[in-house]
């Protein structure tokens, strides 16, 4: 089913949680909703979901408005950070427990409910704790159940609310994993909201990039990450080296060194920043003088696997280091060692202004 | 280990030296110190409740003994326990403890029900039912509950309703501790994280069931415990009605024991009734405990 947000905002006292929100997400999809803590996120999703009212703006679930329909229409799924199973029932009666308080003409006989039970327990590999209570599983188990639970009513739209952020490190990563694998199964439209990009990027199809109440971007996983549209967007995604300096006729002047620079920019004069990731820049040794070229001085060479990771210094303001990924091959080719002098090539890049 | 044995030995010297100068017996006094001897080679683990039921059979013989020096009639005691306990209809009606226990099982019950409807008032947003609420709780827990029923026996007929003794202290006693009962269960539903009743309205309940199948089964566990502390006084309190001439426990008693001259008797043998019932009742708490504690309780 398809979700449509339409600017919508929300305040909670003097704070503005949603500034004018507006987003489109196609049915299907695996969406993650991503931002720093306190960006607005959650309360996006818990607005989706009808659990918080919007000030301004609708939310439109599969070509309908969802304006006066509380949260027990919507036919959502929500599963929450901390699972909120019912303490006081046992994981078979959690999962069977949306389908018992149906309204009797829509209530499946106690056949189906415990075949359908059945089938969520297989489907979170979980079929064998069905007479346990939730206080005697470990969190991983409690978040799968808390799943099974919010998929035995089918819903419309799966809703997640930092569905791993309770859990430790290892479960994690594999609960990662079997999300995606159970959404490839089901496709059914989810969305989830997480603070970790790395989370963001192994798991969604699609990135929606929320920062101070604000959609900052949105895009294909891949997209967002090789093509960031802002200054936000470069930083929260994967480390970034970052060049700050003034814009001086069409180049972003570093020190001494004018950067070129590529899209719109910014008028002359203007402090502005320009990103460029590690894989994107590379090391040499002496320069024609054609190249954007920033003399380094190189402090580190870490190997793993086949790739170098090279840590520097600008050779004049030591304080500010950037990041160098290369393949053993360039490494080795550049025919660096540490403690060296050399110069960091970096390509055209995109200038956005500083505030 | 050591320390805790000499005084140990102190006290059961004590008790015998006590013994012998109470002068009951003398076998006692030295069958005392001969088990204070025997819990030294007692194995480990049973050491302490060897210990309890030491202390408590050290407390109840020193009882005992103090009750022997009253120079009180056991027989009258337990001549008249039958009375006490209410085991013949008076007027077709109960009488003593089984009145008492009557008395206090419909009031509890009564008082549930007032409790939890004065508890959602006042978790309500409505400005009335709040306002109602509020002012009932704070009032019946306010003012002693001997001028409540007071108030309700001898006030109501002036404005023209008679009511009989036993439903007036059934009354009182409902409403005194509903008003109690109404703010436990209000802090046993506020207990249940928020996440369980939104849980509750993302899998489609509406209010009246998220209440009746979420938030009250949660509550009820949490509250089993200080509920059962007010039915074990209410039982207790339930002594005030006598008052009002209603011819339950305590007001047999002193019944007999003015008649008699035997007040101490029958005060006597009216609180081990009471403390007996108490107990059976913490008994029957503990079972609902274990019974339904299960998943909500860690």
């Amino acid at each position: 089913m398809s979700i449509r947000v339409q600017s919508v905002s929300k305040t909670f006292g003097s704070f503005r949680a949603l500034d004018n929100i507006n987003l489109d997400l196609e049915p299907g999809k695996l969406v993650a909703l991503l931002g720093p803590s306190g960006c607005g996120k959650t309360t996006l999703l818990r607005v989706i979901a009808g659990l918080e009212w919007p000030d301004q703006g609708r939310i439109i679930i599969d070509g309908r408005d969802t304006d006066a329909v509380h949260a027990r229409e919507r036919q959502v799924g929500f599963v929450f950070q901390h699972y909120a199973l019912f303490r006081h029932m046992t994981v078979f009666e959690n999962i069977a427990f949306g389908l018992r308080v149906k309204a009797k003409d829509e209530r499946p006989s106690e056949a189906d409910i415990t075949a359908r039970v059945r089938e969520l327990l297989n489907l979170v590999q979980l079929d064998w704790q069905a007479d346990r209570y939730p206080a005697q599983l470990s969190g991983g188990q409690r978040q799968r159940i808390a799943l099974a639970r919010a998929l035995a009513v089918r819903p419309k739209v799966l809703l997640l609310d930092e569905p791993f952020g309770a859990l430790d490190a290892q479960v994690r990563k594999e609960l990662r994993k079997w999300l995606r694998q159970l959404h490839d199964e089901l496709h059914i439209t989810s969305i989830f909201v997480t603070h970790d990009q790395d989370e963001a990027l192994e798991v969604a199809d699609q990135i929606v990039l929320v920062n101070q109440g604000r959609v900052e971007q949105v895009g294909a996983v891949q997209d967002v990450y090789d093509h960031p549209a802002t200054a936000f967007a470069y930083k929260f995604l994967g480390g970034a080296n970052r060049f700050e300096g003034v814009i001086n006729g069409g180049h972003l002047m570093v020190g001494n060194t004018p950067l070129k620079l590529e899209g719109l920019v910014p008028a002359n004069g203007t402090r502005a920043e320009a990103f460029a990731r590690p894989y994107q820049v590379t090391i040499a040794n002496n320069i024609t003088g054609a190249e954007s070229a920033i003399p380094i001085t190189i402090q580190r060479a870490t190997i793993r696997g086949n790739m170098v990771r090279v840590d520097a210094t600008h050779a004049q303001t030591p304080q500010q280091v950037y990041e160098v990924e290369l393949t053993r091959e360039q490494w080795r080719g550049s025919g660096q060692t540490c403690g060296q002098p050399a110069f960091l090539l970096v390509g055209s890049l995109r200038a956005f202004a500083i505030q | 280990m050591q320390a805790t044995k000499a005084v140990w030995l102190l006290a059961a010297l004590g008790v015998g030296v006590l013994a012998e100068a109470l002068v009951i017996d003398r076998w006692f006094s030295l069958s005392m110190v001969a088990l204070t001897g025997i819990q030294a080679f007692f194995p480990r683990q049973q050491y302490f409740r060897f210990q309890v039921a030491l202390v408590l059979l050290a407390i109840l013989i020193l009882a005992g003994g103090l009750f022997a020096q009253f120079h009180l009639s056991l027989d009258y005691m337990i001549e008249r326990t039958p009375s006490l306990l209410g085991l013949e209809l008076r007027d077709g009606f109960l009488q003593g403890a089984a009145l008492s226990l009557f008395i206090s099982i419909v009031s509890i019950l009564l008082a549930s029900v007032i409790g939890l409807l004065f508890a959602l008032m006042r978790l309500s947003l409505h400005p009335v039912l709040f306002g109602i609420s509020a002012f009932y709780i704070s009032y019946f827990r306010g003012t002693p509950l001997l001028l409540q029923a007071l108030v309700i026996y001898l006030g109501l007929p002036q404005v023209g309703i008679t009511i009989d003794a036993i439903p007036a202290g059934i009354i009182a006693l409902t409403l005194c501790y509903g008003a109690y009962l109404a703010e436990i269960f209000r802090a046993g539903i506020e207990a249940i994280p928020k996440g369980q009743i939104q849980a509750a309205y993302a899998l489609g309940l509406n209010r009246l069931n998220t209440l009746r199948c979420v938030i009250l089964p949660q509550a009820l566990i949490l509250i089993v415990p200080p509920v059962g502390n007010q039915f074990i006084s209410m039982l207790k309190d339930s002594a005030l009605v006598s008052v009002m001439g209603v011819w339950e426990l305590t007001f047999i008693a002193r019944m007999h024991g003015r008649a008699s001259f035997h007040y101490m008797e029958m005060m006597i043998a009216a609180g081990v009734i009471y403390w007996l019932l108490s107990i059976s009742f913490e008994l029957v708490q503990a079972r609902i405990e274990a019974r339904y504690g299960k998943g909500v309780r860690a």
